[in-house]
Order: structure tokens, then sequence, then C-alpha cells
């Protein structure tokens, strides 16, 4: 009797190889959040949120181990159904989701809750991607553009009734990065800019002119607040204050257990939306430049795969989820050093939380299975040998 | 040799690479300004930042000193201090509405207090709660100390409007289990603070109440004053008396306690940063003599029924001040940090009240009648403008001038002399004598008036004191100017400070003489003048504060008094004043013989009493005494508003202090029928 053997889609699926750049910024990252949120909770919670982090960590991870064996191109197929499961996240949470801090952000479940926005702007790359793959031939067209747009749109729509403007940006910003990838003209994009200089005079000078609010008062304020800090605790100003003196005091090594801003609460959310200022606190500038270097080490990695994908759509998932992540790092530690508004955008990877850790993980993994399939393919064709 | 993987990617079109340079440079440039800016917050301007951080989390509480103790010479205590919990509100968590409410009202109530007396009309009303959820808040803690909204809010709009930044004080010494029910439920409370704090106890009450003064926070006015350089904002300070007169020393010096703060201003346990000891206030021990105070004290309250009035006694050789009492009195303890409601209010400064916190003995200001009269003696007799045997027939009435004058009763005394002239008290004598001063140019009874201390301060260590009056031809037309600039500027008819028609004339020098006619002075300065007669002619200066003593009372500093001013009387002038002062007492037609009638011989009791005119009241009873005892020489001044003759109320009362110094039992009182007008 033999043993039982893997079956060879099996065993070829495991011998794919894999980033070793990639894995390590993800795997530095992860630890660095751990520490973070362990430095963030006041003692008694430390374990309960660390642990909590932790576990999303190893199922993110898990989840995106799976992904990166396997071939994202029959996602291709399924755009749209990932296009209505998105959407479905969406109105699930809208219709049924709990409220927390002024925002319907997620659902609860007994050990978990949901946050569909953050899952949904992973499925809009890969939604959108099938869809530009689809019109490869017929880029120049507005109809194009118009229409990825419009995909973008309708769902950043959605979140911004939450209200969750972070995520409709990056919504609106993953489409332009993919249409930007797929090569849309530059004559569009220079009409697309001119339509948001209309847009933005509109929502911000013309329609509060006429009593239209299309911006709550605390978003406008938000956007605002960086130029002109206060004193109020209650405002927005405040907490970008608190941040910068957070990161401030840690000079270049940073204060390690006297970090006072954290630990007295002096620095607002700090788990979440001002969890690099915690780095920056506590470690310092050689904490905050490593979690920033691990990034850009993402970033390049990222970058890199792309150019390496086996078809426009791994190219294009690829260059989504590059801007995804680039975008959202530097708003959120924009954010926390003080040069980017309050948005309540998450910095991937770090901020406590499992609809975030694992939506990003779950890019991790697209992003090496595009690697992997890359590198198979061109060994296929001869120009690498298999490993 | 290995090749790298990266470099044998499958070609990709021109455009993309295109492309993804373009992101790639644009992730490069975001990365490269968000480093640049963690360079420039955390090693460029990191200190600063890290100093924020500190300041962020540091609360300084002050830690308030005790006060230093005021005892009498034989160390009784008169004011002490008792810790209390205070209730308060940090006005800092209340919304700026309110402050600027609290100005606004306080700039009005000010207004209304620059208006006359009388006119002033309703007190100024508190505002209205400005907002429902600050309502909401003053009913919660207001439910908790039993008070409603509105006294919460007129509580801290009358403290806001007085020291504007100073935590508003809601309750003091509150129940236990409200402030257990306060210190549970912090976070329901917001602003509201409970502290330990002392507060001015006086354990004798209405005892010499004017004398001590009261304790407050320092005002902003006072805080940019020389004297309270260095002193904090918030730290109490003496407002009045001898609280103020010796604040330096009382007062301490406040430390500081450092604790951990977190952002929502809970107390972190981990501070661990030093604090800064207080250092308790200095004792002063004072020349009063406790038991004296309360004889004196207790005999202006008998004797005067609740009329004001006021005494002093001293030491005529030192200066040293053994009791000095105003009536009427109030407690200092309800001012002690309390919060002052409107019947406090009222009952300190309210028309009706009579100004008891006024020390009438130094700063009150009245003609003092007979008593000036050896006064008068001496600047006649050292002028050399009259022969020491000079005598006067008294007929009873006189005319000078065109004026007619008369003794009181009209009484004819017929011939007087020096001695007869205090004894009996003949105005027509002093009449006669300021007559005669009124055509000398050296103006001799004025002239020795003021070289005995009257027209200006004494120089006593209490804040407040007046300088009275000396009337002259100078004066009569200062007081014209004072008229004539009043009526311009407020633009009235008649000021009444004078009559613009008058003239300094002979009648007014010979009022003058008689310690009338627009002469004023204070008790203290009548007891100055004749402690210079006791002594042989020295100015003193008096004063109530002894020595600074550490806490057990050793001496670490004694008190510098300004020397006594010699003035040069000579023997002859001194025996014929101090004759008819110890007659005045003593002899047979004395106006106060009646009143020591039962003292040993021992104790010479040398006294002139006065009545002094002073419409639209009534006569004010006036008596200024000494005993020139060897060992415990004595002066005393005193006088009763509206108390009728000298010998009615003022004498007895200076009989009495006398009794209880030299321990005599004496009635110290006259039948109705020996008391005679002076």
């Amino acid at each position: 009797m033999e043993p039982p053997r893997p079956t060879t889609a099996l065993r070829s699926a495991l011998r794919l190889p894999f980033d070793p750049l990639l894995a390590l910024a993800v795997v530095g990252l992860s630890v660095c959040s751990l520490l973070a949120v362990r430095a963030s909770s006041p003692g008694d919670l430390q374990n309960f949120y660390v642990s909590r982090q932790a576990a999303y960590f190893l199922l993110g991870l898990i989840l995106a181990v799976l992904i990166s064996r396997l071939d994202y191109s029959r996602l291709r197929e399924l755009k749209y159904g990932v296009y209505t499961l998105m959407m479905g996240g969406i109105v699930a949470v809208l219709a049924f989701g709990s409220i927390s801090r002024g925002s319907r952000l997620s659902i609860e479940f007994p050990f978990f809750s949901f946050q569909a926005s953050e899952l949904g702007k992973l499925l809009l790359v890969v939604a959108l991607a099938g869809f530009l793959v689809d019109r490869a031939r017929r880029l120049d067209e507005r109809d194009t553009t118009a229409r990825t747009l419009l995909l973008a749109l309708v769902p950043a729509a959605l979140v911004m009734i939450a209200p969750d403007l972070g995520s409709a940006t990056v919504y609106v910003v993953v489409a332009l990065a993919l249409l930007f990838v797929a090569g849309t003209s530059w004559k569009h994009f220079a009409a697309l800019a001119g339509l948001a200089g209309v847009a933005v005079v509109l929502v911000l000078v013309a329609a509060p002119a006429v009593g239209v609010n299309v911006l709550e008062d605390y978003q406008t304020e938000r956007f605002t607040a960086f130029l002109n800090p206060s004193q109020d605790p209650a405002d927005a100003g405040y907490q970008q204050a608190q941040s910068q003196v957070a990161i401030g005091s840690g000079q270049k090594v940073g204060r390690g257990e006297l970090a006072t801003q954290t630990r007295l609460d002096f620095l607002p959310e700090a788990r979440t939306d001002f969890i690099y200022a915690v780095v920056g606190e506590r470690w310092g500038f050689v904490g905050a430049g490593l979690v920033l270097s691990l990034y850009a080490l993402l970033i390049w990695r990222g970058l890199r795969i792309l150019t390496m994908a086996k078809n426009l759509f791994g190219a294009l998932i690829a260059g989504g989820i590059v801007a995804m992540v680039l975008f959202q790092v530097f708003i959120n530690v924009g954010m926390n050093v003080g040069i980017m508004p309050i948005t309540g955008i998450a910095l991937p990877l770090m901020t406590y939380g499992g609809s975030s850790v694992i939506s990003n993980l779950l890019a991790v993994g697209l992003l090496q299975s595009i690697y992997a399939q890359g590198r198979a393919t061109a060994a296929r064709k001869g120009r690498v040998p298999a490993a | 040799m290995i090749r790298r993987p990266e470099d044998r990617v499958p070609a990709i079109s021109p455009r993309l690479a295109l492309r993804i340079a373009v992101l790639g440079f644009v992730a490069l440039g975001l990365f490269a300004l968000i480093f640049f800016r963690l360079w420039y917050l955390q090693v460029l301007t990191g200190d600063q930042y890290l100093a924020e951080a500190r300041d962020n989390r540091v609360r300084e509480l002050r830690i308030q000193a005790p006060r230093g103790e005021i005892v009498d010479r034989n160390d009784s205590t008169l004011v002490t201090n008792r810790q209390a919990i205070v209730v308060s509100l940090d006005p800092s968590r209340l919304p700026e509405e309110v402050r600027l409410m609290a100005a606004d009202w306080g700039q009005r109530a000010g207004q209304r207090e620059t208006r006359p007396e009388g006119e002033r009309g309703e007190p100024e009303p508190i505002p209205e709660i400005p907002a429902a959820e600050l309502r909401e808040r003053y009913e919660r803690i207001g439910r908790v100390l039993e008070l409603d909204a509105q006294e919460v809010h007129a509580r801290v709009i009358r403290s806001l409007a007085v020291v504007p930044y100073a935590n508003v004080n809601l309750a003091i010494d509150a129940p236990l289990p409200v402030l257990n029910y306060l210190s549970e439920r912090n976070t329901e409370f917001p602003g509201v603070e409970i502290s330990e704090r002392y507060l001015r106890e006086y354990p004798k009450e209405e005892l010499a109440a004017q004398l001590f003064g009261v304790v407050g926070e320092i005002s902003p006015d006072e805080l940019e004053e020389e004297r309270y350089r260095g002193v904090e904002q918030g730290t109490i300070i003496g407002k009045e008396g001898l609280e103020r007169s010796y604040d330096r020393y009382l007062r301490g010096q406040d430390g500081i306690r450092r604790v951990v703060v977190d952002a929502m201003g809970r107390r972190n346990p981990d501070d661990g940063l030093p604090d800064t000891e207080p250092i308790a206030g200095r004792q002063l021990r004072l020349s009063i003599d406790l038991e004296l105070q309360e004889a004196g004290q207790q005999a202006l309250e008998e004797i005067a029924g609740g009329r004001p009035g006021g005494f002093v006694a001293m030491d005529p050789e030192s200066g040293e001040v053994l009791a000095m009492g105003s009536a009427p009195s109030f407690d200092p303890n309800g001012l002690s940090g309390r919060p002052i409601t409107q019947e406090r209010y009222d009952e300190l400064y309210g028309e009706e009240a009579d100004s008891p916190r006024f020390n009438r003995v130094i700063s009150g200001s009245y003609p003092i009648g007979s008593t000036f009269k050896p006064i008068a003696a001496i600047g006649m007799l050292e002028s050399d403008a009259v022969q020491p045997g000079l005598t006067i027939n008294d007929p009873g009435c006189i005319f000078i001038s065109t004026q007619e004058f008369c003794n009181a009763g009209d009484v004819p005394l017929g011939t007087v002399d020096f001695g007869r002239s205090l004894e009996a008290s003949s105005d027509i004598f002093y009449y006669r004598l300021g007559e005669r001063a009124h055509s000398i140019d050296s103006d001799p009874i004025q002239t020795y008036a003021r070289r005995l201390g009257f027209d200006e301060p004494t120089g006593i260590d209490l804040p407040g004191e007046f300088g009275g009056t000396v009337p002259d031809e100078e004066w009569s037309e200062e007081i014209k100017q004072a008229e004539r600039d009043c009526r311009e500027e407020e633009d009235r008819e008649n000021c009444g400070i004078a009559l613009l028609d008058s003239q300094w004339t002979v009648g007014q020098t010979v009022q003058l003489a008689i310690g009338q006619g627009g002469f004023q002075a204070s008790p203290l300065q009548l007891a100055v003048a004749y402690a210079a007669i006791e002594n042989g002619g020295d100015v003193v200066t008096p004063h109530v504060g002894l020595e600074i003593t550490d806490g057990s009372g050793v001496p670490v500093q004694s008190i510098e008094t300004d020397p006594a001013r010699e003035l040069d009387i000579s023997k002859q002038t001194l025996d014929i004043v101090r004759n008819g002062l110890r007659r005045a007492a003593n002899g047979p037609e004395g106006t106060s013989t009646a009143i020591f009638d039962d003292w040993p011989g021992r104790y010479t009791v040398h006294g002139k009493t006065g009545t002094a005119q002073r419409p639209p009241s009534g006569d004010q009873s006036w008596y200024a005494a000494y005993v020139p005892d060897r060992e415990r020489p004595l002066v005393v001044a005193a006088t009763v508003e509206n108390g009728g003759f000298g010998a009615e109320t003022a004498a007895p009362i200076v009989c009495q202090i006398m009794a209880g110094w030299y321990d005599v039992d004496s009635e110290c009182t006259a039948a109705a029928s020996e008391i005679v007008d002076d």
C-alpha cells in the first residue's frame, strides 16, 4: 500500500514561490502593531487587546497564505459576485450596523464586529480590476472612465451615509489608481481634476451658501482643524495637537515607560486612529522611522510585484492595493504628525481591529499570489528557472 | 553567480513602466514628506514637545500654609486656624459665558456702591443662569449641598466678580456623607473640588474684631502691589487690621503638591514628584491684654447699650496698646471663607448696621469737646500767651465780638483759674483763651494741638487710620475751595462742605478751645495726647504688635516702633494741667469725681469729661484719663456716640477699664443728680 499522495495541483501550489521581503514587511508590521497596541492599553486591558489583535493577525495570515497559493486570475470571472458582495456588506452594515462614535460602521457578531467598508476596499480593487480588464481595449473611451468611477462612487456614497468619509475617499482613490495603472489617457485625468475642483467649490462654498450642507459640521471641522489647533479637549484640533506632542516628545529614541501622552489618555483613540503617535512617543524617531520603512518596503515590493504580474488583471490588482495602502498610510500618518486632516482612516496592519487587519492581510495574500503566479508563468516560459 | 529573479521579469509595456515609475515617485515623495516631518517633530523640536507633554500631566496644587496665630501679651490665643473641608467649583470648568457674566455683574454692582448711601436702590440682581445644561449642573450639586440652583449661581457670580479665576467656595464643613458622596461620584460633578483648607478662627468671636481684621484671597489689584511681590494668585492674605499690617509675618509660604493627572483631570497615583512643603506663618504677639480687652468690651457693651462707641487703653510710656474696642462689632468667623450671602452682606454693610467693620478708635473722626481743654491750656501756657496764675471771671455767659457764648446750662462759676477751669470744666475760661489766641499770629492752640499728635495719624500699626482736623485759617480756605470744586464738578447747588461766605473768625478759635468748631480727632489721638501729659511730653507712637515669635512662643523678631517725639513741655505747665485733671476726677467740683469716689488713694485718676455737640446727632460722650502709677501706668480714652454727657457713659467705661487693670473694686457709677454737663 502506498501512502496517499497529495494531488499534483496541491503539490505544485505548495512549491509556488513567495516574496520574502513582502513577508518580512508584513511580519514586521504585525509585531510593531502588537507592541503598539500593548503600549496603548491600560495595564488591566493589555492582554485583552493584544490577544485579540494577535488572533486577528493569525487568522489573517492563514487566509493570506491560502490566497497566495491560489491563482488570483480566477477572481476575474467572479467580479460581479465580488462587487455584489461588497455592496451587500455595505448595505447590510447600514441596515443592521451598530453605531459607534457617531458612525454606523460595523455589524456586531459575538466575537467580532464586522466592518464591511474595510473589506470593501479590497473587494472594490478586485471588482474594478476585472471590469477594466474587460475594457482593456476601450480605455480611451470616456465611457470606461466614467463607468469605473461610477462603480466606485456608488459604494463611496453609501459609506458616506454611515458616515465614513475616510473609506469613501479610499474607494475613489482606488478607482483612480486602477484607471491610472490601466493606462487611461492623461486627458481624462485632467478632465477629472477639473470636475473635482468644481465639486469641491460646490460642496464647500456654493452648497452651504444656499443652505445645503453636504458635509457634516464635524467633518468640515476635522478637515480644517489641522490648520488651527486649539486647546479644547472636545475639539479635533486638540486631538491633533496632543498627537503631535506625543510624537515630538518621543524625540530620538522614545520615552519608553514614561510615555505619558499615551498612558494618561492625552492621546485620543490611541489604539486606532492615533496608533502611530503611540509608536512615535514610546519608541521615538527610531521606532516611527522603522514603521515608516516597513511601509516603504511593502510599497516597494507592491510596485515590484505590479511589474511582475503575469497578466493585466494581476497588475491592476497590485496597483490598486499599492495605491490603497499608500494612500491610507499617508493620510493616517500625516494626520498623526499634523500635516493631514483627521479623517478616521485606519493605519493598515497597525490599527487595532479585526476587519482592517484581516482585509489588509488578504490584500497582502493577493500580492503574494500575483508574485507567485508571475514567477511561475515566467518559469514556464523559460525565462526563469523554476526555482 | 546568482541572478536575481527581479532581473528576469517579463517585459512590460513602456506605458505601464512610465505609470509605475510615476506611482513610485509619488510614493517616494509622500514618504519623504512624512520622514522630514518626523525629523522635524522628534529630532529638531522634540525638547519643546517633551516639555509640553510634561506640563500636560503635572498639575500643581497649592498646599495652604497655616497662617500664624495671634496671641495677647500673655500668650492667650486671640486668632487661630482650623482645618475645614471646602467644597468649591473650579471656574475653568464653567462656560466662558459665566465668567463674562460675573465680570459684568461686578461692574454694575461696583457702580451701585459709588452712588451715595440711601440712593443706591435695589441690590444689583444676579443674572439668570445662561444655559439649561449649566442649570442642570447647578441643580445636581445644589441637591447635594441643599442649595437651589439660583443660589449656587449667585455664589458663583459673586465670587467670580470679586476674584475672577479663584475657586468658588460653595460650602464649608459639609457633612461627611455629602463629602463621600461627592468624591465617589466626581465624574458626575464636573469641576467640583473638595479640599482641605485652613480657615481663620476667632475663638473670642466679636472681641476686638476690627483690630484683627479679616483675611481673604489676594485680589488682582493687590497682586500688582509692591508689598505682595512674589505672592501667588489664590494666596490668602490679610485684608484689614492686624492681619493686613503683619501679613508679611503671618502669611507663611504656601507649598506646592505636584500630582500627575490624566486627560480627564483624574488624579493618577504614580506621581512620585517632589512636593514643596508649606512654611507656616509666624506667630504675632500683641501688646493687648485679653482680660483688659474683655473688661473694656463688656463695659462698652453694658454702658453704651448698643450705641456706637470705642475705647482704647494704652501704656502711656511705651505706647503699647493694652485694649482697643469699637462697637458695634461683628463676628469675623462668619467672614472666614464662607460663601457670602446677601443677608450677611447687608448685616455688615447695610444702612442699619452702624458699620460694624469700622474701627471707631482709629478711623472715627469726632469733635472731642471739653477733653480738648488740657491741650488748649498747654498751648496757651507754653506759648507764654497767658500767665500761669491767670484768673478769669466766669459769669455764665459772655459776648465775644457780637456773639454770645455760654457755659453748659449757663452756670456762672465766678473766679476761675487753670486748675478750676479743668476741675469744673469752665467753658467761659477757654472761650476767653480762644479769644486771646485768635489775636496771636503763631496760633498757639493749633500749634500745640498738632505737636501733641492731632491733625495727623498717630502711626499705629493698623491700616485705615484717620488723621483728624485742627482747624485754622488755612483749613477754612481749603474747605471753601473744596466746596467750590465740588459744586463745579458735580454741578450742585450746595455740597455742604463749607459756607462760601464764612470767614475765619474769632468765633471759630473760641469754639476750637473747647474741642468744637471743625476740630476732629480719633479716640486714639486723644489717648496719645493724654499719654504725653502723663509721661512728661513724649508723643508716643501707639502700637499693637509686640513681637514675632515662632510657633512655640519664642521671640524671633521684635517689632520696631517709631520713637516717641519729645516735646519740651515745661514742668510748670505740666504741673498745672496734671493738677487740673486730678481735681477733675477727685476735687469737690470735679466733673467725674462722683464716678471715682470709691477709688482707693493708691491710684489717682487724672481724667477729663467731654460732651461734644455733633448736630444732627445728639451729644457725644467723651472721657480721657490716666493713672500715673509708677509700675503700671495707664491711659484710657473712650467715647459713646449719642452717649450724653461725658460723665454719663464714657467716664464709667474708662472707670471700669481702669478698675480692671488695677483690680480695683469700684461701682464706676454716679447718681443722676451728680452728673453735670461740662
